[in-house]
């Protein structure tokens, strides 16, 4: 199957711009990657709402604030490692405690498909760092179409709100149609031998796992957890209830991230058997992005691998 | 207010910083009552507020980055009618709206939360850029302390105010020249903070931070065009209290009933 491609920060470029059409209130700033996280499409067209702030992800999440505390809605961007990472204590300080700012930190280059720059670069650490701050909004769209959205949705949520945005090439699962909502996982296959709950790249990852599992006569379920924080319980719940066995994708620590949330809240409620794919507390490398996926064991032949496992 | 009646609410202003510290048990006197003449400056000559309205659109705003020093500014938002003067013996208690670093959710006439240091600057950044942005004709002053200074994100927002040309921005330096482990210059060398400024571009003051009317001249003073202004004010840390002027270990700790006493008669307070 030839599947149309698209990397999902080109769609955040473009969303922006369009935002900004929109909302007039939308301002963004960079931190001289404007080129990389494609801030640069905003830039072009709204020069008096763009701010490059330099190499200083510090001061960039506080100018940010400032101007939500001015009116606007600022997007903050820089590769995931440096915004979360990097200015994690001005997210949490400046950001979150005050008033729950209305900053939205849009960083792209998340995870180990980050590729070749290596581990210093690939932020897998993320999620688990945003998800613990009180009143953050966590959002891991799984490809173009739903980044555009994420961003939208983002827009009109009144309060701090993270979205980690992948940068290579991805395939697009979902469609113009499909009614996005924060919050709220969804279902894009349904099973009922084990449910698989993926978040980001590695939804198209699950859904290519599921494909191949039918042919071999096991129902796997797939779940876009598109939004970390607020989790969908209600959804998890239902669809672990369905197979008693749980698997878990994400191109990140399984310490913190998707496997840890999902864990928490079926180990309070509903104890079943459940497996975490993702990077098993390691750093990166260099490498081609799929090398690096195969490398860390998050492809569909892993995730089919596990599925049988637990059967 | 005339000069009589700035240094008389000065004095009550450092009254309540010793009664708050001194029933809190904790808190930081030493730098509070070194910037005590630089808020009841802005807030009783410089600023355009409406304490009735704390967040009117088109007030100035104060973002006090030294946050440590917040008994000062909640005893002079107490005084200018934010919130009751009765509220100042809360001061760290739990439940209570003055947190021990300010807090704007929680106190009327906080314009941004901080106590994090080197993190209020780059908020004032923001805001200035936001007024520019709204054609907004309000002003943003910034207080931060010397110490502070040694924060590299402070460097980070000093660059973005010039760069930005932010001329409605005004940053004031609490130069008390202590900070928790001992003097700036031996903790980590600030340098000449003068020459530094006026390298980097700004519009430099260097004055008395405790003389009423060099304060509100320079901070009443019409900025450069395209330049922020940098108002170096040379203090006293622990200024008002003979025991705690220019005393390391004032910094962060509270005075006992007894030290109390003597500083409240000192500043001719009731006991």
């Amino acid at each position: 199957m030839m599947e149309n491609m698209k990397s999902p920060r080109i769609a955040y470029g473009e969303a922006l711009a369009e935002l900004g059409e929109k909302n007039e209130k939308v301002v963004v700033l960079d931190a001289d990657l404007a080129h990389a996280t494609q801030t640069a499409m905003f830039a072009e067209r709204f020069k008096d709402r763009f701010f490059n702030m330099g190499i200083a992800e510090q001061n960039l999440m506080g100018v940010a604030a400032g101007l939500a505390l001015s009116g606007f809605i600022p997007f903050a961007s820089t590769f995931a490692i440096f915004g979360a990472g990097r200015a994690f204590e001005q997210i949490r300080n400046t950001i979150c405690y005050p008033n729950s700012l209305n900053v939205k930190i849009a960083v792209t280059h998340a995870g180990i498909t980050v590729g070749e720059d290596g581990g210093s670069h690939q932020a897998v650490e993320d999620i688990s760092l945003m998800r613990s701050l009180p009143n953050m909004t966590v959002m891991v769209p799984c490809d173009a179409v739903e980044t555009k959205k994420a961003v939208f949705a983002a827009s009109r949520i009144e309060g701090p709100v993270y979205i980690r945005i992948a940068r290579p090439v991805a395939p697009i699962i979902t469609s113009e149609e499909y009614d996005f909502e924060p919050g709220r996982a969804k279902v894009v296959k349904e099973g009922s031998d084990a449910a698989i709950f993926a978040t980001g790249l590695m939804v198209a990852k699950a859904l290519e796992a599921a494909a191949e599992l039918e042919n071999r006569g096991i129902s796997a379920s797939v779940v876009n957890i598109h939004t970390i924080k607020p989790l969908d319980v209600e959804t998890i719940l239902r669809e672990a209830g369905k197979t008693k066995k749980v698997i878990t994708v994400e191109e990140h620590s399984i310490i913190g991230g998707l496997g840890s949330a999902v864990a928490e809240v079926l180990i309070e409620n509903m104890p079943v058997k459940m497996k975490r794919i993702g990077i098993n507390d390691t750093f990166g490398q260099s490498g081609t992005p799929d090398e690096l996926l195969q490398h860390y064991g998050l492809t569909a032949e892993n995730i089919i691998e596990s599925v049988k496992e637990m059967l | 207010m005339n000069l009589e009646e700035l240094k008389d609410i000065s004095k009550t202003v450092r009254q309540d910083i010793i009664r708050m510290i001194g029933k809190a048990g904790s808190g930081h006197p030493g730098g509070s009552l070194s910037m005590v003449e630089i808020l009841v400056s802005l807030y009783y000559r410089v600023m355009n507020i409406k304490p009735e309205d704390p967040w009117w659109e088109d007030r100035d705003r104060l973002v006090l980055s030294k946050g440590h020093g917040c008994p000062a500014l909640y005893s002079v938002l107490a005084h200018k009618g934010y919130f009751g003067t009765d509220k100042l013996v809360t001061l760290r208690r739990l439940g209570s709206i003055l947190q021990g670093h300010p807090d704007m959710k929680k106190t009327p006439g906080i314009d941004a939360s901080t106590g994090s240091l080197g993190q209020g600057l780059s908020v004032a950044v923001g805001m200035a850029l936001g007024a520019k942005l709204k054609k907004k004709s309000y002003k943003v002053f910034c207080v931060i302390g010397d110490g502070e200074m040694q924060e590299g994100q402070i460097w980070e927002a000093l660059m973005a105010s010039i760069h930005y040309r932010l001329d409605n921005l005004t940053i004031i330096l609490d130069h008390n020249k202590l900070q928790i482990d001992g003097p700036n210059d031996v903790v980590m060398s600030l340098g000449n903070i003068k020459d530094r400024m006026i390298a980097f571009g700004f519009n430099v003051y260097d004055v008395d931070g405790h003389d009423f009317d060099v304060l509100i001249n320079t901070l009443r003073a019409d900025n450069v065009p395209g330049r922020p202004k940098f108002v170096i004010a040379n203090t006293v840390k622990g200024k008002g209290v003979s025991f705690m002027e220019n005393q390391v270990g004032w910094h962060g700790k509270a005075p006992n009933a007894e030290e109390v006493k003597q500083a409240l008669i000192e500043l001719g307070g009731e006991i």
